[in-house]
């Protein structure tokens, strides 16, 4: 059955977008990045198709859609963990909670679970996973020493155990024309994203963040050829897009490349700010640019995870210490000021604070800072204080 | 205790020698202070001081400087030290003691820290690349992360000389060897592979003699309470390891506890209830804690805290010195990974823990501190559960802040527990009565 998958369900998964204006495009994409039952991967799954789950931050989707499956990204849910609660300790962010809770009450149901060791508490997760759900639960060692000289030839050899893992859930051989084809479709989806990325930008009034987030987050959910057709669709919609540029300070959004902000506190923010650059989803960003074509192409992925690639706060890479990555993301965007946040309990998000602060101060560069869940539904004060820094900023 | 056994002067010395090299070593800290030495830091889930010793560095544990902190009940000023720097109360304990160390110029109760002139960490833990990034920042020194790939799944270590393992230990031999080089740089030393044999040699002794000492506490009684000794055995497991004080320790401790062992002598409470240790000691409340179960007649006869907080030591590896650099990768890969595995996929390990010990029990102890050790507690009692029928507790604190520490609330906990022992052991005895 998985042999006649090959990237592209034979129905669409996510067709309700086609034919749409611009708004009702947007409006279904809302929907679908906010439905907490996750009707795509449900549909792929009934036309036969399997899954591979992938926890935040990167995956090598492109490993899994070679093989013909879905490569789904697990970033946990707005749901009320009530039967992961029970599997975990106290003082735990809720991404893990609730990421867990989607396959307990099989909201999503896998063939296939990776995760990464990002930090204390998700490096347990494959052995929680593992001892409540009945499918493979495997660990992805992503190069955590990638100035070794040796790191791309260990992760070429890594990502090759992940493609015999699976192999055998797809049952049947993924060959190096596989990835080759399936490298070509995610770089057109990084291409689409970074054009994504540089409207919003240069022209933030015609893509608020939180529009920008439904369009890239829609990538974890459906095939990437929909994703691909999605975005060529809807870019020339935005370019187009008529809305007037308002006096809104310029803002980077720092802290979210794990658990996600809700989508609300996201349409928040851009209520007062234009976010023009972000770490939301930042794994489906992470490789900046082409994966070439070419050669051997587990090789060429590794090669780009470690020399072509963004930064988050769960990987150490000397080359990239995390004070000056943030400064240039601040000079590159042309940002006036910082959103600083962190998930609730999430202890790399909150030991980059103290770094962030401090480099900011430094440079006398505005920050606001706020603790986040996803769950969170109340955004009231958090929009008050924040508009307040903004007035602050606008009229000082 | 026996006139015999104190006569001979060896019960009892494992403590006092443990206690006296650790007041040494701290003592010695102080020196390369005073002299502007710079120190190699280092942690005790993969600590590389076989190696790191062949360059003459200075070894810091600030783990084991926290902890101290805790112990000797001061944690809390170092930590509103910290938290004034702008650390959240939720992250590690750990590094926000040793942080408000650093800002105070190495000042700590048992003498003076001195600087990193290098960090090395491995991948056992997240927070250590965290923790490295601060001194990076701090001193502009080198840090240099050691990536050890752990087991891929439950049950899934690959096995040494298959080609899955010898992956993973080139990886971790490449990284090695860029190590050298650059303690070699720092230090001005000019590495010497005779040297490091030697501080192999040792290390092997230490391993061999710490895999002893805790396969002699299935005696009954034990021979020594796995909570409280045990954790002093660690400091000089991790303290000296690579070093002849540390192996010439070993042996005698072996000698002592083998001693015990053949006379049927316990530890200094009369032994009612054999118990197993998951998590991290509560420090701020060390002795009390441990009191909480002694006076029970509890003693704790084996600890995952000894498996992983001493690098996989339990395995007790011994290096292949004819072919020192690719026996190291080895020996450092297997033991990380098993460190790991005791923290993340541990329950086929305390099911045959329960067997081998002849345990009554089993305490689950997750601390907020330590996401590492602590997230998957309760998930890997109720795996625990499901495959034995031993009873267990889980009581949640803490390893530095006393904030989180609720001793009243513990003891309820703990007193309830023996009491449920003390009645499935009069059940079980009418049962077969």
């Amino acid at each position: 059955m998985s042999a006649t998958f090959t990237g592209r369900s034979a129905v669409p998964v996510f067709p309700a977008w086609r034919g749409q204006a611009l708004d009702e495009i947007l409006y279904h994409c809302r929907e679908l990045v906010e439905d907490t039952d996750f009707p795509t991967v449900r549909r792929w799954r009934e036309a036969g198709g399997k899954v591979v789950g992938h926890f935040q931050v990167y995956f090598p989707e492109e490993i899994a859609h070679a093989g013909g499956m879905l490569p789904f990204k697990v970033r946990g849910a707005a749901v009320e963990p009530t039967q992961a609660e029970s599997r975990f300790g106290s003082y735990l962010c809720s991404i893990l909670k609730t990421s867990l809770e989607l396959a307990l009450g099989k909201r999503v149901e896998l063939d296939l679970f990776v995760t990464h060791p990002i930090c204390d508490a998700a490096r347990n997760l494959a052995g929680v996973w593992g001892r409540n759900l009945p499918y493979p639960c495997r660990i992805l060692y992503l190069p955590q020493n990638p100035n070794s000289a040796f790191a791309t030839r260990y992760l070429r050899d890594e990502y090759d155990r992940t493609r015999r893992v699976c192999e055998e859930i797809a049952g049947r051989p993924i060959s190096d024309a596989d990835l080759t084809h399936s490298i070509a479709v995610f770089n057109e989806n990084r291409a689409l994203l970074r054009a994504l990325y540089a409207l919003k930008c240069e022209r933030p009034w015609q893509l608020p963040a939180d529009d920008a987030y439904v369009l890239t987050a829609i990538g974890g959910l459906v095939p990437r050829e929909e994703h691909n057709d999605l975005l060529r669709a809807v870019l020339p919609l935005l370019e187009a897009r008529a809305a007037p540029r308002q006096d809104k300070i310029r803002v980077i959004l720092e802290g979210a490349f794990c658990e996600q902000p809700p989508l609300d506190l996201i349409r928040a923010i851009a209520r007062s700010c234009y976010v023009v650059d972000d770490d939301l989803l930042i794994g489906l960003r992470w490789i900046t640019s082409d994966v070439p074509d070419g050669g051997d192409p587990l090789l060429s992925l590794a090669e780009s995870y470690i020399e072509r690639s963004a930064h988050s706060p769960v990987q150490h890479d000397l080359r990239k210490p995390k004070d000056r990555m943030l400064l240039e993301r601040i000079e590159r965007s042309g940002a006036q000021a910082a959103i600083l946040m962190a998930a609730k309990m999430c202890e790399p998000g909150l030991e980059e604070l103290v770094v962030h602060t401090r480099a900011l101060d430094q440079r006398g560069i505005p920050y606001f800072v706020s603790e986040f869940e996803e769950n969170m539904s109340s955004f009231d004060s958090l929009e008050i204080q924040l508009e307040t820094f903004v007035e602050n900023l606008l009229f000082d | 205790m026996d006139d015999t056994a104190k006569d001979t002067g060896i019960v009892g010395r494992g403590n006092d020698a443990g206690a006296r090299l650790f007041r040494e070593w701290f003592q010695g800290l102080s020196h390369a202070a005073d002299e502007g030495r710079g120190a190699a830091y280092v942690f005790v889930m993969g600590s590389l001081c076989e190696l790191l010793r062949v360059f003459d560095f200075p070894i810091v544990f600030p783990e084991i400087n926290s902890l101290q902190t805790a112990v000797r009940r001061v944690a809390h000023e170092y930590l509103n030290e910290a938290e004034d720097y702008g650390f959240s109360p939720d992250i590690c304990g750990y590094v926000k003691a040793d942080v408000a160390v650093q800002l105070r110029g190495g000042a700590h109760p048992m003498g003076t820290i001195p600087k990193p002139a290098l960090a090395v960490c491995t991948t056992a833990c997240n927070t250590y690349l965290k923790w490295g990034e601060i001194w990076e920042r701090m001193y502009g020194m080198p840090l240099f992360t050691l990536d050890v790939p752990g087991s891929r799944g439950a049950g899934l270590a690959s096995a040494p000389g298959s080609g899955d393992f010898e992956l993973d230990r080139r990886y971790v031999e490449a990284q090695l060897r860029e190590l050298i080089a650059l303690c070699e740089r720092v230090s001005g030393v000019r590495f010497d592979i005779d040297r490091l044999r030697e501080h192999m040699a040792h290390a092997t002794a230490m391993n061999a003699g710490w895999a002893r000492v805790l396969e002699l506490n299935r005696s009954r009684p034990a021979v020594f309470n796995a909570l409280s000794d045990g954790t002093i055995f660690l400091g000089v497991a991790n303290g000296f390891r690579g070093t002849a004080e540390g192996a010439a320790y070993f042996r005698d401790l072996v000698e002592e506890l083998a001693f015990k062992a053949e006379r049927g002598i316990g530890t200094t409470i009369d032994e009612q209830w054999r118990l197993i240790f998951v998590g991290v000691p509560c420090y701020p409340i060390f002795r009390r804690f441990t009191e909480l179960f002694t006076d029970w007649g509890g003693v704790f006869v084996n600890s995952t805290y000894l498996w992983f907080a001493s690098g996989g030591a339990n395995l007790g590896f011994a290096y292949d010195l004819a072919r020192p650099i690719e026996s190291l990768a080895e020996g450092v890969l297997l033991g990380v990974r098993d460190a790991m595995d005791s923290m993340f996929f541990q329950t086929r390990a305390l099911a045959g823990m329960v067997a081998d010990f002849a345990a009554d029990g089993v305490v689950f102890h997750p601390i907020k501190s330590c996401r590492t050790v602590s997230t998957g507690l309760a998930d890997t009692r109720r795996a625990l559960m499901a495959v034995t029928d031993v009873p267990s507790l889980f009581v949640e604190s803490d390893l530095m802040d006393r904030r989180v520490v609720s001793e009243a609330q513990m003891k309820n906990r703990i007193d309830a527990f023996f009491e449920g022992l003390a009645s499935r052991r009069h059940q079980a005895a009418a049962a077969t009565a």
